[in-house]
């Protein structure tokens, strides 16, 4: 449980949080765009910019009217944008210089580095001095150090910011599999809705200093306005179980329906998210049998939302109550006299993994 | 030249020095980092009144420094008098008033380089250390140190070798004692008005030498460890 109300002013910027609670349990995204406080509530949380108002973990007070607790006693796992690695230092020097002050002793120590380091996949760099990283290199090892600290909270701040898709795609797993693995309760600072859809379990929204709301991803993307949707429109996240492969297809359980996706690569995580694009799932009243689109799923109209240029958003339920948006045309919502309630076909054009 | 017959009262100028040098170097860099953090970073409308108070000495001729010093540490002054009045004795002519005066006179020369490096260190390392656990003792040694290391070499060097050359300040409020406050620079400068032109050599190639040595191999050392570490 963190708990905090802080208040921080200067000269054209105004924050002020009013009183919050997150649950501490897997990753919080604080999500808002460019310049709403952020970085200003990583940083006053962890206690390197100093604010006014309480900070709490777990009951333990970090700061309130009486007393601060300076950043280096709260045992915060930070990981920097730009990693902030100790520039005269090798990797392994930077691990070092976490674990010894870590306060573990020498063998759990030594444990503790074996295993991130593997699933972090650091082996070949130990040795390596820290300017000859890549950014994705640098953002591993920032992890893994700051995992070494033996922390109580995980804070990323826009981790992968300065990163290219291909390095980012890389290592999003690799968050998920470490914030699993350690179960320590994680603060994530991003701007991209993509990073939110697929790593966050809770979303703080932030804008303009103020924080705005404090809930589940699902309900931040059940608004048809959801601020995580850009300019692709609406997006779904649907959870699955991943199942086998046959014919070049993996079959993914969502409730009692089956998705099929071509990513056939292996999967370490015992439940997977799926980002479906409301764009790209299209409406029948009949399950078609003659069609090359696979994915078919039997749902229910809950609510249909007209949108601009003459654009219908369809708000629909599967059957085990997941929610799925599709964006139709109001020309097709009238000719097939789509109304709540009635049980339709969303045809799927597109599944992705958003692992 | 016949370096074989140097005397023991040259041996005994060149260690003077040496101790001068030393000391100097030490408090500047004990004292003068925290002032040069100060300087680099503080928001203070004092900072320009500081930051000129310490580059006074660049302009000001030695004579000057020399001769306030002199007025406030002898026995008539306002830091001297106050000593005697306690029972102690004024400082003019004394090993720790040349001191005094060779820490204001490289005062300019130890604080600039630190300075400067001090405000062109990136400043997320050294917040990362504190996330990771390091107090600000712990991240002032194994953080600002090393990253700042080409500053506090230059600082370190030059404090040094400037005040092997010191001349001025301690004519004017030293004097030339023996083992006190006769240092090289005044030893050369007696020898020769006593027309002794062997030991006035011996003692300026000797110094000539080894500001030479100190300086190359400082030189030498920057250029190849001291490159400012940038990621």
């Amino acid at each position: 449980m963190i708990e905090f109300n802080l208040q921080l002013s200067y000269p054209g910027f105004d924050f002020q949080t009013g009183d919050v609670r997150l649950s501490g349990e897997g990753i919080t995204a604080i999500f808002g765009p460019s310049g709403c406080g952020k970085t200003t509530l990583l940083r006053t949380l962890s206690g390197l910019t100093r604010a006014q108002g309480y900070a709490k973990l777990h009951g333990q007070v970090w700061q309130d009217a009486n007393q601060f607790v300076p950043v280096h006693k709260r045992r915060i796992g930070m990981v920097f944008q730009d990693a902030a690695l100790l520039p005269h230092l090798s990797v392994q020097g930077n691990l070092d210089y976490a674990l010894k002050r870590s306060g573990m002793g020498m063998s759990q120590a030594k444990k503790e580095q074996a295993r991130w380091v593997e699933l972090l996949k650091l082996e070949t760099l130990l040795g390596q001095p820290v300017l000859t990283l890549s950014g994705g290199q640098k953002q591993r090892v920032g992890i893994a150090r700051a995992l070494l600290s033996n922390p109580q909270l995980l804070m990323l701040d826009e981790p992968m910011s300065a990163l290219d898709w291909r390095t980012k795609n890389e290592l999003i797993p690799l968050i998920k599999e470490v914030v699993e693995a350690s179960k320590l309760p994680t603060l994530l600072i991003t701007h991209s809705p993509e990073e939110v859809e697929r790593l966050a379990d809770d979303v703080l929204l932030l804008n303009q200093g103020r924080v705005e709301q404090v809930e589940t991803l699902q309900q931040t993307l059940s608004r048809a306005n959801s601020p995580l949707f850009d300019e692709q429109g609406a997006v779904s996240v649907l959870m699955g179980l991943p199942g086998l492969v046959e014919m070049g297809l993996r079959t993914i359980k969502v409730g009692q329906d089956n998705l099929y996706i071509s990513q056939t690569h292996a999967i370490h995580t015992p439940d997977v998210r799926i980002r479906v694009l409301a764009r790209d799932v299209s409406l029948a009243l009949s399950d078609p049998k003659e069609l090359s689109i696979v994915n078919h799923l039997q749902v229910t109209i809950k609510e249909l939302i007209p949108q601009g240029e003459h654009r219908m958003l369809a708000r629909l339920h599967l059957q085990d109550g997941q929610h799925l948006f599709a964006e139709i045309t109001q020309h097709s919502a009238q000719r097939l006299t789509l109304q709540p309630g009635l049980v339709v076909f969303a045809l799927i054009k597109s599944v992705a993994l958003a692992e | 030249m016949d370096f074989l017959s140097i005397t023991s009262a040259e041996i005994q100028a060149l260690l003077l020095t040496f101790k001068l040098a030393l000391y100097t170097t030490m408090i500047l860099v004990v004292f003068g980092a925290p002032l040069a953090w100060w300087l680099a970073f503080t928001q203070s409308r004092w900072e320009a009144v500081v930051s000129t108070l310490v580059a006074l000495p660049l302009v000001l001729p030695p004579t000057v420094l020399g001769f306030y010093l002199l007025i406030i540490l002898g026995p008539y002054g306002a830091v001297g008098g106050t000593l005697e009045a306690m029972g102690l004795t004024h400082l003019a002519f004394s090993f720790e008033g040349i001191l005094i005066g060779s820490v204001i006179f490289s005062l300019p020369f130890a604080i600039q380089p630190m300075r400067d490096a001090f405000a062109a260190m990136p400043q997320a390392p050294i917040q990362a250390a504190a996330t990771l656990g390091a107090g600000p003792m712990d991240r002032f040694f194994s953080v600002i140190v090393p990253l700042a290391r080409g500053g506090l070499l230059t600082a370190i060097v030059i404090s040094f070798a400037h005040t092997l050359g010191e001349f001025g300040v301690i004519a004017m409020m030293g004097g030339s004692i023996p083992g006190e406050t006769k240092v090289v620079s005044i030893a050369i400068y007696d020898y020769t008005q006593g027309m002794d032109y062997a030991a006035a050599h011996r003692l300026s190639a000797i110094l000539l030498f080894l500001s030479f040595v100190i300086l190359a191999t400082f030189y030498a050392i920057n250029r190849r460890f001291m490159a400012p570490i940038k990621l």
